[in-house]
């Protein structure tokens, strides 16, 4: 870990190391506050539904006898919904949820594994101290003041919010300029990559933009047709072969 | 051959590996989701993690600050992830958990256990024994309304469906159980000392409350009204306290491995107990509302409903109940079957 930008760095039996970045609590409330809102929504629209089906009627009245239909039916699914909906989704998403997908992160063990059902279920047992006195601030201190970004949940379980790899895929290769024949030959590799998969037009485009910031003149690059241009592009690649 | 030349030979060499990138991340993601079986993906990941560990290395000197070398890093800690943690099962995570995890938790907190009960047996004994011999004492413990209803003659529960319906009574009474028994293993956190007051306190309050109502002749009552929930409730306090009081004793008594490795030692291995503490109060909670107020159910019927929930969850905590359960099958032991 190092003091400005905390990481969480993996060491493996190849001697080659990979540090994650640590989420901080920006990251953290974001996502905390995109769960927040999809749990209640989600109780509450298990409650209201529930309800008008057990009055039968567009009302939702507490029923005065004691009936537990209406516990088992209204009350308890949505209170399960709300109190449970961190432990349950994480564990089925392999220690995300749909808040940290949206804000980029999730929760891994500390040999960057997936944590165990145990390790999520402390983690989540922990909200409880987390959250005191108001709004998480025990949370929100514990995050602020240690090395690592990690409330008291996290220390406990042993388990970090990290972003999620910048590059989970060899992505599209228009979207940034060649700034120099490395980043110029790895942007043509990935676009040969995609070759096969893309439409005509799409491709021819991809190619010509990529060979105009390339250096070539954007005439005569204009002028080119497919099989140049993918001539053009197994040279900037520097590969002898066609694509796959 | 110039270095510029050398350099752009060797990026493209390295750039021309990216299928094999690709296929090592896809087999990666599939044996990770368990969504393959095949031996022959088993087994290339090892080859995989080479591959990919070999060809990062030469991006992080030829391409830097690249996608490349990010895309590498992220199908590297995949790959990793998979060949050091296998499949990710919800359904054998859980299984492990109540299977085998809690009933070591629980034989791990056994003498806390023994310790806390004890402590609350002895606090509800003081508790009964001072107002037994100093009755005006009740007035520490109990509030003025259920020490006015017991000097009518009259239980506080009685009636008490014809106020609340069961439905709310249970929701409450669940919702003050579950804070309490969080609140009795929060407690623990505070070097074991919180833990010591909640369980007290509670035990000097039972104790007290039982002598209040035994000199006012309603004790049979009371122990008919708790019976049906009471074991459970009571043990799944004893059972907080001593999950607490166990993080306590990791913050006051490290030992060689550091105050915060033995802290999120106990406190993983504690908190597990509490997801089952929880759902336990649940059930209470709806034997509170529903049976216990209830004057059909007789006292056999409440002593049935009582020991039996008391004896599913020794045989939860204890691991008896998924004893015949099938072990998780790691996707190893799956592999080399579909081979042989």
């Amino acid at each position: 870990m190092t003091g400005a930008a905390p990481e969480l760095s993996v060491d493996s039996v190849t001697g080659i190391e990979v540090s994650l970045p640590v989420a901080g609590p920006g990251a953290r409330a974001y996502a905390f506050l995109i769960d927040w809102h999809i749990r209640l929504i989600l109780a509450l629209a298990w409650f209201c539904a529930a309800s008008l089906i057990y009055n039968g009627n567009l009302s939702f009245r507490v029923p005065s006898s004691s009936d537990p239909r209406w516990f088992g039916g209204v009350l308890a699914p949505a209170l399960a919904i709300f109190l449970l909906y961190h432990f349950v989704v994480e564990l089925f998403m392999r220690g995300r949820s749909p808040g940290k997908r949206m804000a980029g992160v999730r929760i891994i063990a500390r040999d960057a594994g997936v944590p165990s059902a145990g390790a999520l279920l402390a983690r989540n047992v922990f909200r409880l101290i987390d959250s005191l006195p108001l709004f998480y601030g025990v949370g929100l201190i514990s995050v602020i003041a240690s090395a690592e970004h990690i409330r008291i949940g996290d220390m406990a379980a042993g388990t970090l919010l990290v972003y999620e790899g910048a590059a989970s895929y060899l992505g599209p290769a228009g979207g940034a300029p060649a700034r120099g024949d490395a980043e110029g030959a790895e942007i043509a590799s990935e676009l040969l990559g995609r070759w096969p998969s893309l439409g005509a037009e799409a491709r021819t485009q991809l190619a010509r933009t990529l060979l105009s910031r390339s250096g070539l003149d954007p005439a005569q690059v204009a002028g080119m047709d497919a099989n140049e241009l993918l001539r053009q592009l197994q040279q900037l690649a520097g590969r002898a072969s066609a694509p796959p | 051959m110039s270095g510029a030349a050398r350099r752009q030979a060797l990026i493209a060499s390295l750039l021309s590996r990216a299928p094999a990138w690709r296929a090592a991340d896809a087999r990666a993601r599939r044996l990770a989701h368990g969504h393959t079986d095949e031996a022959a993906d088993a087994a290339g990941v090892a080859d995989d993690y080479r591959l990919l560990a070999h060809d990062l290395a030469r991006a992080r000197t030829l391409l830097p600050g690249s996608r490349t070398r990010e895309y590498l890093e992220g199908a590297y800690l995949r790959v990793h992830a998979t060949l050091h943690h296998g499949a990710w099962r919800p359904g054998s995570a859980l299984l492990t958990l109540l299977r085998d995890e809690l009933p070591a938790t629980v034989r791990w907190l056994l003498p806390y256990i023994a310790w806390t009960a004890l402590i609350f047996l002895l606090a509800a004994a003081a508790g009964y024994a001072l107002v037994q011999h100093y009755p005006e004492l009740i007035a520490l413990f109990a509030p003025p309304e259920l020490i006015a209803s017991v000097e009518r003659g009259q239980l506080w529960t009685q009636g008490l469906l014809n106020i609340v319906p069961s439905s709310i009574l249970s929701a409450e009474i669940l919702t003050n159980n579950i804070v309490v028994s969080l609140v009795a293993y929060c407690a623990g956190f505070l070097f074991g000392l919180g833990t010591l007051y909640i369980l007290g306190l509670n035990g000097l309050m039972l104790g007290a409350v039982f002598a209040f109502v035994a000199q006012h002749g309603l004790a049979r009552q009371l122990f008919t009204f708790i019976m049906a929930h009471g074991c459970v409730e009571l043990s799944v306090m004893c059972l907080s306290g001593a999950a607490g009081a166990a993080v306590g004793e990791a913050l006051v008594r490290p030992g060689v491995a550091g105050r915060v490795e033995s802290f999120r030692a106990a406190a993983l291995r504690s908190g597990q107990l509490l997801i089952v503490c929880v759902v336990l109060l649940i059930g209470c909670g709806l034997i509170e509302g529903y049976i216990s107020p209830d004057p059909r159910f007789a006292l056999s019927t409440r002593a049935f409903i009582g020991v039996s929930y008391w004896l599913l969850m020794v045989a939860l905590l204890s691991g008896w109940l998924l004893r015949g359960a099938p072990p998780p099958e790691s996707h190893t032991c799956r592999v080399r079957r579909r081979v042989s």
